[in-house]
Order: structure tokens, then sequence, then C-alpha cells
């Protein structure tokens, strides 16, 4: 392997981890928060995609406009999925709502089957995004520097809501104690819609970035990455941001380096990112960044 | 509480305005024709009063296309040809969900419940290999209508097709590779979970080495699953080994993607493939960057082949007001060979159909003149089309030799 072909393959698992990264994040918080594996995310992913979609494809928005639109209406979406499937359930067993969640995510993804069809749509692409950079012989398509500079900056945001403001006080006490929260004046039922809502809106946002850089849009396009994403939030200890992220970069850099080196097994891609998460869930189930429980959020 | 039972009551109100929304679109694919609805008239008798034809196709999943391409091909036919030795033909379509387990649960529902005469399909030879022991055991004809892999009617007496396999298609592309390219090292890059595409990998390979008498001219075999959407990994190491020409056998979703990525990465090697490019997803997905790929495939609009092929062109011109695909020719071809089938049987039982068209000779259809072999394959010319100014256009017609 030369030394340019091994850039090219650092460049293409910086990029799919740093998407994976960006869509964990989503995940990883909601659990954080409610202690609920939100299955879900990934349908309200792939309905952003399709909101930008039909935005510039039959309402002529200009395409910001389009993005806008998508993470506003994802963001409520993410807000009804909690208000109907989740909300109802907060005092029974944790398993009632996984269920429900499932439920919910196989609802969404029939119901997008039948609204949208089951053909493949291409995603709209400005021409701008289309661009490719040469670094070194390098070849970089410049929606890869623009994923991870997302990624971090909404890590950043994030963090900061989470622990500077009162809001984010809120969730975490929140995450501690439903009751007690609840005791101190917290409005509970609020703080979870807001971090139903952030968390969706993180997920429209991971949606663009995905159609951007895989503009084939299909009903069942939101499966993968939000299981990959599940794993991306276990690898970093699920509940944990800067974990999700971590973990993002790690399965998008395994991914491409086990393809590159083992091109004859490139037929079981998706088994080594179960593979890994079986074996984390087995030796070291807290993930790697969330030993601290206390500082769980 | 009250509040969510309003908000429950809200969505459940919205989805189903959503759902009345979208009926229309929705009729389309679902697509059974109630021709003549008289299910209760056939049983008493033991003499059916209509002909049912059954069809299973992709028409949600990743293929869903290539299904909808092929349905309105036979809708079209059915509107030609209503009829068969007097009997009205019933059409039930059933959804394979472009998945092997319910292609095989398709075609259980078509010869128990539906009892049908002929079962027609499937685009994608996956599916098609999974009905093939079920309407086998049932003693029922099959014939496919864009199932290119060999496998499909080998060993099955009562699997036809009317399309060429993927033998003749393989050695094709390889020869167009050699000779028109002077390609003389080829990468392959297959979908891997695709029968058809690793079967037509194959036959590639094979021609491909008899032509250049050089074992290493294929100087790697890459590949990827169906659903997959980043082939960064494969196509950064295929670029590193600098070939002549990629043969990329797979499904158009994917393999839009797959050379939009290649051609992001500066891989400028000349992409080849199958008959499963031509969507016009293909280009919609793949846009500039498919612009020049090859493949072969079984039909073109400016080059109709035989008389039946004018009424095609002109009755699907006329009804959706742009050129058919090729499959929805071979789609057309299987309902009508059926019809024919029937006619040379004078019967609709299963079992004579099946002996008239391991006989066909000669016949007309739309997407060339249908011979089938003794495994029940068409032996008929290729058609090579290119990607030129996002079209899909006409490069030349082969023949099988």
């Amino acid at each position: 392997m030369s030394i340019n072909t091994f850039f090219q393959h650092l460049s293409n698992g910086l990029a799919l981890g740093s998407l994976y990264a960006l869509i964990a994040i989503g995940y990883t918080m909601v659990y954080g928060i409610l202690r609920l594996i939100n299955f879900a995310h990934g349908e309200i992913f792939m309905i952003s995609t399709y909101v930008v979609f039909y935005g510039v494809s039959i309402f002529y928005l200009p395409w910001w406009v389009s993005i806008i639109v998508a993470i506003v209406i994802t963001g409520l979406l993410g807000i009804i999925v909690e208000r109907a499937a989740y909300r109802p359930l907060r005092n029974s067993p944790r398993i009632s709502v996984m269920i429900s969640a499932i439920g919910a995510s196989f609802l969404i993804q029939n119901l997008a089957i039948v609204i949208f069809g089951g053909r493949p749509k291409s995603f709209p692409i400005p021409d701008y995004f289309n661009t490719v950079i040469q670094v070194q012989g390098v070849s970089v398509p410049i929606v890869n520097f623009f994923i991870p500079v997302i990624t971090l900056v909404a890590l950043v945001i994030l963090i900061y809501i989470i622990e500077k403001t009162k809001t984010g006080m809120a969730m975490r006490a929140v995450s501690r104690d439903y009751e007690t929260a609840r005791l101190m004046g917290i409005s509970v039922d609020n703080i979870v819609s807001i971090t139903f809502g952030l968390g969706s809106l993180m997920a429209a946002i991971g949606g663009v970035m995905w159609g951007l850089k895989y503009p084939n849009l299909i009903p069942l396009i939101g499966l993968m990455p939000g299981l990959k994403a599940f794993i991306a939030a276990v690898i970093g200890g699920i509940g944990n941001i800067k974990g999700a992220v971590l973990g993002g970069f790690l399965l998008g850099m395994t991914e491409i380096m086990i393809i590159a080196s083992l091109p004859n097994v490139t037929g079981y891609r998706d088994a080594f990112a179960f593979i890994l998460l079986i074996g984390i869930l087995i030796y070291k189930p807290s993930g790697l960044l969330g030993q601290d429980i206390g500082e769980k959020v | 509480m009250k509040r969510i039972t309003f908000l429950l009551v809200l969505i459940l109100i919205l989805s189903l305005a959503l759902t009345a929304c979208s009926a229309p679109a929705a009729e389309e694919p679902a697509g059974e024709e109630p021709v003549a609805e008289e299910p209760a008239a056939e049983e008493p008798t033991g003499e059916t009063e209509e002909v049912v034809f059954g069809v299973f196709e992709p028409l949600t999943g990743a293929y869903a296309a290539g299904g909808a391409m092929e349905l309105e091909g036979i809708e079209l036919a059915q509107e030609l040809y209503p009829e068969v030795l007097g009997m009205p033909i019933r059409v039930v379509v059933v959804d394979n969900k472009s998945d092997k387990v319910e292609s095989a649960n398709a075609a259980t529902k078509l010869v128990d419940q539906e009892k049908v005469n002929v079962v027609l399909g499937s685009w994608g030879s996956s599916f098609s290999m999974a009905a093939g022991p079920i309407v086998e055991e049932a003693g029922i004809p099959a014939i496919g209508t864009s199932c290119t892999s060999p496998l499909v009617t080998l060993g099955n007496d009562y699997y036809f097709r009317v399309t060429f396999i993927d033998s003749f298609q393989g050695v094709v592309m390889a020869n167009y590779a050699y000779d028109v390219l002077g390609a003389e090292e080829v990468v392959i890059i297959q979908d891997i979970s695709n029968d058809y595409a690793v079967g037509l990998a194959k036959f590639f390979k094979d021609e491909f080495i008899r032509l250049t008498g050089n074992e290493d001219s294929i100087v790697s075999i890459a590949s990827y699953n169906t659903g997959d959407q980043d082939f960064t990994a494969q196509l950064t190491n295929i670029k590193a080994m600098n070939p002549d020409a990629i043969f990329a056998p797979g499904g158009y979703s994917e393999t839009a993607m797959l050379v939009k990525q290649a051609k992001e990465l500066g891989l400028e090697a000349p992409f080849l493939g199958g008959d499963a490019w031509e969507a016009a997803e293909f280009i919609e997905i793949g846009g500039e960057a498919v612009e020049g790929v090859v493949f072969s495939t079984f039909f073109d609009a400016a080059a109709p082949l035989t008389p039946e092929s004018e009424i095609f062109i002109n009755a699907y011109r006329e009804k959706y007001g742009e050129d058919p695909a090729s499959v929805t020719a071979l789609a057309y071809d299987a309902y009508i060979l059926a019809i024919d089938a029937i006619e040379r049987a004078g019967s609709t039982d299963p079992e004579a159909i099946r002996d008239a068209l391991a006989e066909t000779v000669g016949f007309d259809g739309a997407a060339g003149v249908v011979t089938l072999d003794e495994n029940g394959d068409a032996v008929k010319n290729a058609v090579i089309k290119t990607v030129e100014n996002g079209e899909f256009t006409y490069l030349t017609t082969i023949s099988p030799k």
C-alpha cells in the first residue's frame, strides 16, 4: 500500500467516521438523559432527507431553505414520536418502551414506503458540493471537509447546552431522577420534549450530510446508519456525547481499514461492525469513555 | 392523559389523511387489475372461466424501480391483449419486496391461493431463483422477464424466460472490453450478495482470460453488499491498481453511487456493466459521473427488432409519453408469450402450457425473436448502450455466435 493510497483511505475513513459520529451524538444524548434507546432515530434521520428532496423538487424552495425546513420538521417529528410512543409508557418497565421504540421505527419506515414510494430518489446536491479537492494526490470531495467540522461544532454546542445552561442543568437533573427533578420545580415533560427535539435536530443535520455524500434515497436509508450510530454510541459509552464522537470515528475508520487491507472479506463489512459491538458489550460494556457513571449525560 | 389521547387521535387522523392523499400514487404499483371479478365462479365446475396470470415483482425495496418498469410492460400488454381462447385474462400482482424470502412467499401465494395458470417474473435473478422450486413443485409454468442468471432455469423444467442469459451477456461485455476498449487489465467489482452480479462477473472473467490468454488479466475482484452506500475503500484500492477498465455488475442504485464515488476519487478507467443498470434512477443518482459507462441490455426503442416491437413502442409512447425501457419490453414479451403458448396448447392447463412453452421457436416478441433452447432460455441478440448527455444511448447490436 503506497503512502498516497494510505492517506486516501485515512481521508475516506475520517469522512465516514465523522458521519457516524454526527448521527451517534443525537442517539446517545437521548439515551444519556432518558435511559431510552430511541430506535426511531434512524427513521427520523431518513425523513429529514426526504423533506429536503421534496422541498427542492416539488416546492422549488432554495436548497438552504429546504434544509432549515427539514431540520424544523424533523425536530417536531421527534417531539411527536416522544409524545405518542414514549410518554404514555414513562412509568412502564423499560422493555415496554424499547418495544414501543421499535414499533415507532417500523411505523415510520412503512409509512414512508407508502407515502414516498419504494423507488430510489436522488438527493439534490448543489454544484458546489460536487467539487473535489486534490491534496497531495489525495482526492477529497468538499463535503468531506464539512462533515467533521459540523460534527465537532455540534459536539461543542451540545456540551455547552448540557453543561452551561439552565436547561442543560435541568436535563442532567432529569437524567438522575424524574421524581426528584419534578419536586425541584423542573417540568419533566418539557425537558424530555426539548431533549427529543435536540436529538432529532441532530438526526436531521446528519441526514442532510448523509444525503450530500450518498445521494441515493430509499425509505430504508435510516436503518443501517441508525444501527451503526447505535454501535458507535455503545463503543464510546452510551450516554456519553464525547464517547459517541470517538466511537463514530473509530467505527468508520475500522470499517474502511478492514476493507482496505482485507479485500476478500468485504462481504462481511456490516458483520464486523456488529462483532465490534458484541466485543465491546462483553469486555467493556460501559464503553471506552463510559466509566464515570456520575458524569454520564 | 387527555392531551395524549387527543394527540393520538390527531396523529391517527393525520396519517389517514396522508395515506388518502397518496392513494392514487399507491394504487398504481399495487395494480391488481380487476378485469373480471368472479372468483367464486371458477371453483365449482372445475373449469376456469378466466385465465389467471400471476406476477411477482419487486414493487418496494431496493429494486422497486425495476419492478415498476416491468409492471408497466405487463399492464400495457394486458390492455392490448385482454383475452385468450375467448376467456378474459386476470392479472394478480404480488410484491416480492426486493427480498429472496419474500419472493418465495409471493410465489407460494400465487400458486396456492390465487391458483394461477402461469407465473410471470421477476426482475432480479435472485428473486426468480427463490421462486423456482415452488413453481416447479406446484407444476405451474413460469416465464422469467429480465432474470438473466443461468441458474434460474437450469434443472427446472417449469421455468422459462424471454431474455438471454448472463453467460452470453458476460461474453459480450468481455469482447467489448477487449476489442473496442483494447483493455489488457480489468478489475471486477461485484455485488457479492446478488446472484446475478456474481454470475455475470464469473462469465466475464472466464471469457476475458480466454481472450487475453493471460490468467492475471483480471487484476482483482472486489466486492460489496446490496444496500452498501460507501465504496471508497474498495475504489481506493482499485485506483492504486490502475486498470484499463472496470467491470461492475450490480444493481442500478448501488452502481450509480459506486461510479459517482469512483469519479470523486479520480478513477478514470471506463466502467462496464450489465442490463441491471438500465433505470432512470441510475442517471438521476449518478448524474454526470455515469456519463460514458457502457452496458449490455436487451432492447432499444431506437432500433426496433420485430413488427411486435413497433406495436409495443407506439402503444407505450401513447400511454406514457416516453420511450420504454428494456425490461418493460421483456415483461411485455413474457405476457404475450404466455398467451401464445396457451393458444398453441389450446388449453389453460398448466402442464399443457408448459409443454407448449418448451416448444417455442421463432416467437416475435417486442424485444426480439425468442427461440427457447433445451434449458428454457431465449437465444437472442444483445444491445450495447451507453449514457450520453444524461440519456441511455444505443451503441450497437450483437448477435449470438
